[in-house]
């Protein structure tokens, strides 16, 4: 007999299933995965704005005079050199150079907000409580604090008259600690579409006004709650990595394309020496962009072949709107088949079908 | 959306319509709607024979890929050649332009195992 498991509800449950949402199990929650079209939901966002609840994801909140020398021994990215109000990316590691998650640290007021994937979530708590040092406070706020993010090339004009910050002065990866509709919020320059958008941090029990007060004060501009569904769409398309896919505790930031967040500089944290022996050596499989010629989707799992041989699989893969309507992938490839260019093949349901490895991303919002 | 009542269903959620010895088969309304968007549909070769409730090609929607299962046997006279370049007319239209293939009915007797449109109406609100 299986016991069932019993799944947590954000604070936006409720208006999920007004909405006519369509709920599946994500992370421990109840989420809803598309409203009325993962398409049109994608469009929304990439035309207008769309809303999404990412409650889903942990909110720990760090506090104590050493939080930022503490975070910079278990991160590959620099985090004491963030400014008041900065956000920053950042991925945990194992020692092998594994990712253990990567996450966003908002620098605030006396303390820091550090944001996991929900799957995340347990294992990301325990390996800071493993791990927490002298002055360093851990308070861990999932599915108690909201995630409300608003997406789009329209979410500056929207949301300016709802809070009292002055958004043309938010720069990206900046937040400000302020009011949304009159609720205490953090207001994010952050997001996971490849658009313009914020993320606005807010306590569960307001989340529901703020939900529905851009619902229905922006539904004529064109505002439309959107559900994961279209978030992954969107996020492949920018080229973002999704833990579990592109990034695992086998797969590195390294492999993943991620240099950019990784200061070898900093003298200590965990994985540093896997990760620079790897750049080092260089001959590692890694994360490349595909585009299918036909019309047949490449999905995880696929397995790719360069020259007839084995050279790696698909690790996530989707229709793309933005990209012509064409499929598109990421797979983990040998170095010699992650060469931008290179015709490789993709196996679907035993047949090999042609693809070309290309740059990263494969959308770039025109400014 | 009421099940149109001249039709004949499977529990896998697929449609028939039988012609004389023709049969025209799609995906209800419920099963389109369970999937989302359709962006791919890979359908038998024209000429193959198949066996009714087997696998014989797939259905994907953005998220998922879905096995598509005949409900009737014989030999496959046609395939929706439109759906290549508008797959999305499995949901515009899942008993009209969306129809997937024909097949020439081998076994008229076949159509005991299907459901009627009331049968159907039970199982696909379950």
């Amino acid at each position: 007999m299986s016991t069932p498991i019993s799944l947590r509800r954000t604070a936006l449950h409720a208006e999920h299933g007004k909405r006519g949402a369509r709920l599946v199990p994500f992370a421990g929650f109840e989420m809803p995965v598309q409203y009325s079209s993962i398409l049109k939901e994608h469009d929304a966002v990439r035309e207008r704005a769309g809303l999404f609840d990412l409650s889903h994801m942990a909110q720990f909140m760090l506090k104590g005079a050493n939080v930022a020398s503490w975070a910079e021994t278990l991160t590959i990215n620099a985090v004491e050199s963030m400014k008041p109000m900065q956000a920053r990316y950042n991925i945990f590691c194992n020692a092998r150079g594994g990712a253990h998650d990567d996450t966003i640290f908002y620098r605030l007021n006396g303390r820091w907000l550090l944001v996991v994937n929900g799957a995340n979530a347990e294992k990301m708590w325990h390996h800071l409580q493993a791990n927490v040092a002298e002055n360093v406070r851990l308070e861990n706020l999932h599915g108690d604090g909201a995630l409300i993010a608003l997406q789009g090339p329209k979410s500056e004009l929207m949301l300016q008259p709802h809070v009292d910050v002055d958004l043309s002065k938010l720069k990206y990866y900046f937040c400000d600690e302020g009011t949304v509709y009159g609720r205490p919020a953090i207001i994010a320059r952050t997001g996971y579409t490849g658009e313009d958008g914020f993320e606005l941090f807010v306590f569960g029990e307001h989340a529901a006004e703020v939900w529905n007060g851009l619902l229905s004060d922006h539904e004529a501009d064109g505002l439309e709650p959107c559900g994961l569904g279209a978030r992954d769409v969107l996020r492949l398309e920018a080229g973002m990595p999704l833990y579990g896919h592109e990034l695992t505790e086998e797969i590195t930031p390294v492999q993943a394309g991620l240099q950019w967040a990784l200061k070898a500089s900093k003298p200590e944290f965990i994985g540093r020496n896997a990760l620079i022996e790897q750049l080092e050596r260089d001959e590692y499989p890694r994360i490349a962009g595909l585009i299918m010629k036909g019309r047949a989707p490449a999905r995880e799992g696929y397995p790719v072949y360069h020259n007839g041989a084995p050279a790696g699989e698909v690790r996530s893969g989707s229709i793309a709107p933005s990209v012509g309507g064409r499929n598109i992938a990421t797979a983990l490839l040998d170095k010699a088949a992650a060469i931008v260019g290179t015709s490789v093949e993709v196996e679907i349901r035993g047949t090999r079908h042609e693809a070309t490895v290309v740059a990263l991303p494969f959308y770039k919002r025109t400014k | 959306m009421a099940q149109p009542e001249n039709l004949l269903y499977s529990k896998e959620h697929e449609w028939v319509k039988v012609d004389g010895d023709m049969a025209t088969i799609g995906i209800t309304d419920y099963a389109q709607s369970s999937l989302g968007d359709i962006v791919y549909v890979e359908l038998p070769r024209v000429g193959k024979q198949i066996e009714q409730f087997g696998n014989i090609g797939v259905v994907e929607s953005v998220k998922a890929v879905s096995d598509l299962f005949t409900p009737v046997s014989g030999e496959v006279l046609e395939v929706n050649a439109a759906l290549e370049g508008d797959p999305a007319a499995v949901n515009r239209d899942p008993y009209g332009a969306g129809w997937l293939f024909k097949v020439k009915i081998k076994d008229a007797d076949e159509r005991s195992n299907l459901l009627s449109a009331s049968d159907y109406e039970k199982i696909a609100h379950d």
